[in-house]
């Protein structure tokens, strides 16, 4: 790589390159070369990684006035959106950026399964990424539970008494997770201490994600192999920055609608009532990025079942490049696996509804189809696609199908 | 020429784009710091009253305010001459004594030294008046600074008479 | 040409789908009163002297059994409020009594309010509350109109909403009928009548009239910003805009070199 002839041009950058390589790291960040023909799906990672950022930000800042103790959490809150200067700015981009944060993740996973980024010799990127989105989830979970409204306790409540469908240890594990013989203040401040911890090792898992990203390079929207660097890649600074930032900039322009002017419109109502351990809501819903998940959940009368489907249906999509073995990366060349793609989108917004309704009569049979649907997507379409799929021919190069 | 008139114009595009965006970023980051200024409710609590029908004359009260002791002194006939004869040029930080009171009778003065911010001692020190027994300040009858490291006279906060027996402080 | 045919089929599907079935999400079906409040929208504002009479209504009507404990007397003198004058403020204030202490005897004591001091409660505690009002508990309605769905329209609603029982409708002993609370039950008895207040500013204390100033005066309340946050999102988004436009030309002009020398 080119970096490797890097010099520094100052005496003292020089001497501090020696010593710990900074400059030549931020040379090889800057000359990175990246296929030029990446379309606008692939600017999400830059979009998380300005996310995780904000939220860590926001995050600090916010907890400089917050307090995490059952008697004070919910007024504390009060407080920093009434009497901290900026402090209903600062929750509402908090609170707004965790949905945000979510929504970008989905779109940026979407692109790998489209576009067959999972596929080797990118496996471990997506199990790092995997790692981190199952991380962003329990940090999200926990985050939720902090303003100790009625949603907070009792979404901490039906998610912890999962564990106890544990055969043997479910009990005591869950006793142990509370802190107590139920959710309470224990449970609150030890959600409290993770939740400021648990983005720290998310930002590590990003940076080994980037790193294991660069050795192979970016894939792009035709899968093919390209030659790095070559006249089918540009230099990710500024080329790749300048529209990163552009994508960014449309990014916070609806991050902006929602703080400003709808900042309540994706949390529950109900998380405006104080915890109140003696009354359950009519309806228990977490935040709508973990409604897919809920819906498996509650999908399967057993509660140890639900619980291993639930898992399950996120080992799946970890086990994805040992599933799909298809040695066509790009969905554009794959018109059946294409529609399959859409059929899954489907699927998951269904199942996303359908967590958000009452887990009964109509709604709860069409989950189940939905649930039945989204496991044969994995293991019998997508094997099976596999060896039986007669995809398009794949171009040669970048420039090829345009000079057609 | 054509050629570097392009470079004018692109140059500007990019200059713009930085200048905005720095405006940006500056906009940004003014409500992060802000927030760790003094809130709403801290800000509330800026004032308080106190009464001083008990307080005899000699006697002084330590009073909470803002966070740091506030030292109302009902001073004897003695104690005021005693301040006002004191000649300015002895003085390390030159104030007169009517400067610093409203009402001759009452010293009110947050008690707080101004070297390293102990709080002084009353009726102690070589001048009548408070010593701190941190790095050894000495204080007279008005709280100014006669001997020691402290570098100012005792700060007296904003204050009023509300009436003959209340000050409201802040 | 398929994948067309079926991305545009499962998006149409989809929406329906959410459309037919959002109503269903939480809460009483029917639909309520929908009210053009002066501060919905974007460019949405209180209105002064509307706040100030819902304050009245509020003080003289609701708060013998709701509290507000988070709100604080000197919240009505804040800009983006009621905006009574600092002396208005410390004379409302003056008009509660608030417990301090303690003193250096040890005990606890009463004293008038001060606009620093927070809305004094009707009761000492949730328990006390419920007791006194037969075993229903009168929420806190400091951020009442944000923990109800349909918000400022829903609470609007539920106090016009009293109606007589349908036939064969049963209602318990203190049990009211009401067209828009969960369950059409509700404990609370109809708390407005024409004339229940004597406006200060002299308006006609018309049932729909405190309705909607006690709903606008609960809104602010609940949001006390909400004004400044819509100042400050219009400026935000159209500074966003100004300079997306200058990105994305930057980045135009960045690429055009690399799509000129293929």
């Amino acid at each position: 790589m080119s970096e490797d002839n890097y010099v520094p041009s100052s005496k003292f950058g020089k001497w501090f390159n020696d010593r710990l390589p900074l400059l030549t790291l931020s040379a090889h960040l800057r000359e990175y070369p990246t296929p030029k023909n990446l379309n606008y799906w692939w600017t999400f990672g830059g979009i998380l990684t300005f996310c995780l950022i904000a939220q860590i930000v926001t995050g600090v800042v916010l907890g400089m006035h917050y307090v995490a103790h059952a008697d004070m959490a919910f007024d504390s809150v009060e407080h920093i959106m009434r009497d901290v200067n900026y402090g209903w700015l600062l929750r509402y981009i908090h609170a707004n950026g965790a949905s945000m944060f979510f929504l970008a993740v989905y779109i940026h996973i979407f692109r790998a399964l489209f576009y067959g980024s999972y596929k080797s010799p990118r496996e471990v990127i997506w199990i790092i990424g995997m790692l981190i989105y199952i991380l962003m989830m329990a940090t999200a979970f926990m985050g939720y539970v902090l303003p100790w409204g009625q949603m907070s306790f009792w979404g901490a409540t039906v998610i912890t008494n999962l564990f106890s469908a544990i055969p043997l240890v479910g009990e005591s594990i869950t006793t142990w997770l509370w802190g107590g013989y139920a959710v309470d203040n224990p449970t609150l401040t030890r959600f409290f201490s993770l939740h400021y911890f648990l983005p720290f090792i998310i930002l590590g898992l990003v940076i080994l994600h980037i790193w294991a990203l660069h050795i192979p390079g970016n894939n792009n929207p035709i899968g093919i192999e390209i030659k790095k660097p070559s006249k089918d890649t540009v230099p990710f600074h500024p080329y790749i920055t300048a529209k990163d930032l552009f994508a960014l900039m449309l990014f916070l322009i609806i991050f902006s609608g929602f703080i400003f002017f709808s900042p309540n419109i994706l949390g529950h109502p109900d998380n405006y009532i104080p915890a109140n351990p003696m009354i359950t809501p009519s309806h228990i819903v977490p935040e709508w990025y973990l409604l897919p998940f809920y819906a498996i959940l509650r999908s399967v009368p057993d509660k140890l079942g639900g619980v291993l489907l639930l898992f399950a249906s996120l080992f799946i999509l970890i086990a994805l490049p040992w599933l799909d073995r298809s040695k066509v990366r790009s969905a554009i060349f794959r018109p059946i696996y294409k529609n399959f793609f859409w059929l899954l989108i489907l699927d998951v917004l269904v199942l996303g509804y359908m967590g958000a309704m009452p887990a009964e009569g109509t709604y709860l049979l069409i989950a189940r189809i939905a649930t039945a649907y989204y496991f044969l997507h994995f293991l019998v379409i997508l094997p099976f696609l596999s060896s039986v799929e007669k995809t398009d021919p794949v171009p040669i190069s970048i420039s090829e199908p345009v000079l057609k | 020429m054509d050629k570097s008139g392009k470079k004018d114009r692109r140059d500007f595009l990019f200059t713009a784009s930085y200048t905005v965006g720095a405006i940006g970023l500056g906009a940004t980051a003014w409500p992060l710091i802000h927030q760790m200024n003094p809130d709403r409710s801290v800000k509330a609590l800026a004032t308080t009253e106190v009464d001083l029908s008990q307080i005899q004359p000699g006697k002084s009260i330590t009073v909470l305010w803002r966070g740091k002791p506030v030292f109302i002194k009902r001073r004897t006939e003695g104690e005021i001459s005693e301040a006002k004869s004191v000649k300015l040029e002895e003085l390390k930080h030159p104030e007169k004594d009517e400067d610093r009171v409203k009402k001759e009778e009452w010293l009110v003065m947050l008690g707080v030294c101004t070297h390293l911010g102990c709080v002084p001692l009353s009726d102690k020190g070589e001048y009548n008046g408070w010593f701190c027994p941190c790095h050894g300040s000495h204080y007279d009858t008005s709280g100014r600074i006669r001997k020691g490291p402290a570098p100012t006279n005792m700060e007296i906060p904003k204050y009023e008479f509300v009436d003959n027996n209340t000050i409201k402080i802040g | 040409m398929k994948t067309y045919i079926f991305k545009n089929n499962f998006i149409i599907g989809f929406f329906l789908t959410f459309l037919f079935c959002s109503s269903n999400l939480y809460g009483s079906d029917t639909k309520l009163i929908k009210v053009d409040w002066s501060f919905n929208g974007i460019t949405g504002k209180f209105d002064r002297s509307s706040l100030q009479r819902g304050y009245q209504v509020y003080n003289e009507v609701c708060s013998s059994c709701h509290s507000m404990r988070l709100l604080s007397y000197r919240n009505l003198g804040e800009k983006g409020g009621p905006e009574f004058s600092i002396e208005q403020v410390k004379a409302i204030a003056s008009n509660f009594e608030v417990q301090d202490g303690p003193n250096e005897e040890g005990e606890m004591f009463v004293r008038p309010g001060r606009p620093s001091d927070k809305f004094v409660s009707p009761y000492p505690n949730v328990q006390a509350a419920s007791a006194a009002n037969g075993g229903s508990y009168p929420p806190d309605m400091s951020v009442l109109v944000k923990a109800r769905k349909g918000g400022a329209d829903y609470i609007y609603s539920l106090l016009m909403g009293y109606d007589n029982s349908p036939e064969g409708f049963e209602l318990e002993e203190g049990v009211h009928y009401n067209k828009y609370m969960d369950g059409n039950k509700i404990k609370m008895a109809k708390p407005l009548s024409e004339g229940s207040v004597t406006y200060a500013d002299g308006t006609k204390a018309t049932e729909t009239q405190m309705a909607k100033d006690v709903t606008t005066f609960l809104a602010w309340a609940a949001e006390p910003h909400l004004e400044a946050r819509h100042k400050t999102g219009v400026r935000v988004i159209i500074f966003l805009i100004v300079l997306t436009i200058l990105v994305y030309l930057s980045m135009k002009r960045l690429w055009s070199r690399i799509d000129s020398e293929q």
